[in-house]
Parts: structure tokens; C-alpha cells; sequence
């Protein structure tokens, strides 16, 4: 119960954060993407803000050992930069660029009950499920893969 | 105020975020991963912490609207076919590269993972490059 409290807490206080910085506006996210036009540098002070406080936040927290309300610190244990990894990215990258959206704004966005975001998150959700599908597809014939 | 200050004070604000849900779960503050393992096919066993997240971001622009009478919501720039196709490639990016701008370009980085450096500055070039095309050469 107090992790899902805790969540619930966290994601507000996430969304509140996009929404502050301004980007909960694609407008803002294709302006920054935009270099060869009017450079919108807002994103770039959105990324100093949150890496400052979760680089210094996190130095804080890891050497406790543990979490307050879990047994343990749940980390990605990939190290290697492969295909899947900057493919990935690279996909995403294109998705962003022609929408300005990623999946934090565009779920927060659900709130304006805009039909054009729920469009968007339904989409992304396809995209979502259609690689979690194709993984399983591919584990059944070959050794699984580390969560 | 100047929308670079209120960019420094919300992303400080979702660093706090970051920090707090790692301190009380022990979780990265990765939405893509939040919502990927709500879905089929194996979905994750600890869903309810995943939802009770999600339905935090979007009471957010709620609250905040309650208060200051603006909600602060931009209006899609794209049609809807656009949008269907940038959700698409969005849902595909984020699950094969393991992650978005949350779990890699702010907890990732901030956990110096060359894993998410690495994909931060790929989906920053690409999402420029598409940018650049879209709206200065096609």
C-alpha cells in the first residue's frame, strides 16, 4: 500500500514537473528539436534541472542500501550498447521529432481529453505491445533475456 | 516568468520525482517502462504501483489547472494520421531501446549509464534530423 501511495505521489509529482517546464506543449519539444529554425532552448534547461537533482539525489539514496518501502533497488543490469539499444533510440527519435511528444507529456496530455492525444497514446500502446509480442515470440526459441 | 526558469524549476521538479521513487521503491522514473509492463503479452506482477503512477501524471495538469486556471496542455501540432504513426514508432523505440526521455535522458544520465548516454544523444540526433526534414526540406 505505501508503495503504491508512494507512486501516486511521485507520479503527480512528475507530471506537475512536465507541466511547469512546459513540456506538456509539443510545440515546445519541436522548437527545441529545431535547430535550423527558431531554437527553442527550454528542453535543454528542463534536462539541467532534472539530472542536477536526481545525480545528486541519487548519491544520497543508493548508499542507504535499500529502499524505504521495497526490498531492493530494482536497476537495469544491461552495460552493453548494442542494436536494439540505438535502434530504439533512433526509432523513438523520429516518432518524437514528428510529434513532440514522448510517452511522460503525451500521457499527462491525456487530461486536456483531447481525442488527437488518445489517438497518440493508443498508437503508442500498439507500438508498445507489438515489440513486448515479438520478444516472446523470439524467448520461445531462444535463451531468454535478462529483465 | 521566463518559460527557461520555469524549464529549470520543472525539470527540477521531476528530479525530485526521480529521487523520491527511488528512495521510497526503489524504481527508475521511466514512464515508457511504467506503462510497457502494464501490457500484454506478460504483463508484470506489480502492476497497481505502475497504474497508481500513471494516474498521478494525469491528475497533475488537473490539480495545476484547479489552482491557476491553466492547465498548461499544448494543442498537437500534427494531424491525426501523424500522430498515429509518431505513436507508433514512439511505442516500438522506447520498448526495443529499453527506455524514453525519463529512464534514460534524466535517471539514466544521471546515473552516468553509457547505456543511456548513448540513446539520450541517438534519440536527441534523430528526433533533430526528422525535425530538420519535416520542416526545412520536404
Amino acid at each position: 500500500m505505501r508503495e503504491i501511495l508512494a507512486a501516486l505521489l511521485t507520479g503527480f509529482l512528475f507530471g506537475l514537473g512536465l507541466c511547469i517546464a512546459g513540456m506538456t506543449d509539443p510545440a515546445v519539444i519541436q522548437g527545441f528539436l529545431d535547430i535550423a529554425g527558431q531554437w527553442n532552448p527550454t528542453l535543454l534547461f528542463v534536462m539541467a534541472g532534472g539530472v542536477t537533482v536526481t545525480f545528486i539525489g541519487y548519491r544520497l539514496v543508493f548508499p542507504r542500501g535499500r529502499p524505504l518501502f521495497a526490498a531492493k533497488f530494482t536497476l537495469p543490469t544491461a552495460s552493453e550498447i548494442d542494436w536494439p539499444l540505438l535502434s530504439g533510440a533512433g526509432i523513438f527519435g523520429i516518432g518524437w521529432g514528428l510529434a513532440g511528444y514522448c510517452p511522460g507529456p503525451a500521457v499527462v496530455s491525456l487530461a486536456s481529453g483531447r481525442g488527437a492525444v488518445v489517438l497518440f497514446v493508443l498508437s503508442m500502446l500498439v507500438g508498445m505491445m507489438s515489440v513486448r509480442w515479438m520478444r516472446t515470440q523470439r524467448s520461445a526459441t531462444m535463451p531468454p533475456e535478462p529483465a | 516568468m521566463h518559460p527557461y526558469v520555469l524549464g529549470l524549476i520543472g525539470g527540477a521538479v521531476i528530479g525530485m520525482s526521480a529521487v523520491l521513487l527511488m528512495t521510497f521503491s526503489g524504481r527508475i522514473a521511466g514512464i515508457s517502462g511504467i506503462i510497457g509492463n502494464l501490457l500484454p503479452p506478460k504483463p508484470a506482477d506489480d502492476r497497481a504501483w505502475r497504474a497508481a503512477f500513471l494516474l498521478g501524471l494525469i491528475l497533475a495538469p488537473l490539480c495545476l489547472a484547479t489552482f491557476t486556471g491553466n492547465n498548461r496542455i499544448g494543442a498537437p501540432t500534427v494531424g491525426p494520421a501523424v500522430l498515429i504513426g509518431a505513436g507508433l514508432l514512439v511505442g516500438i523505440g522506447t520498448t526495443l531501446g529499453g527506455g524514453c526521455t525519463s529512464g534514460h535522458g534524466v535517471c539514466g544520465v544521471s546515473r552516468l549509464s553509457l547505456r543511456s548516454i548513448a540513446a539520450t544523444v541517438t534519440f536527441v540526433a534523430m528526433g533533430m534530423v526528422t525535425v530538420f526534414l519535416v520542416r526545412h526540406v520536404v
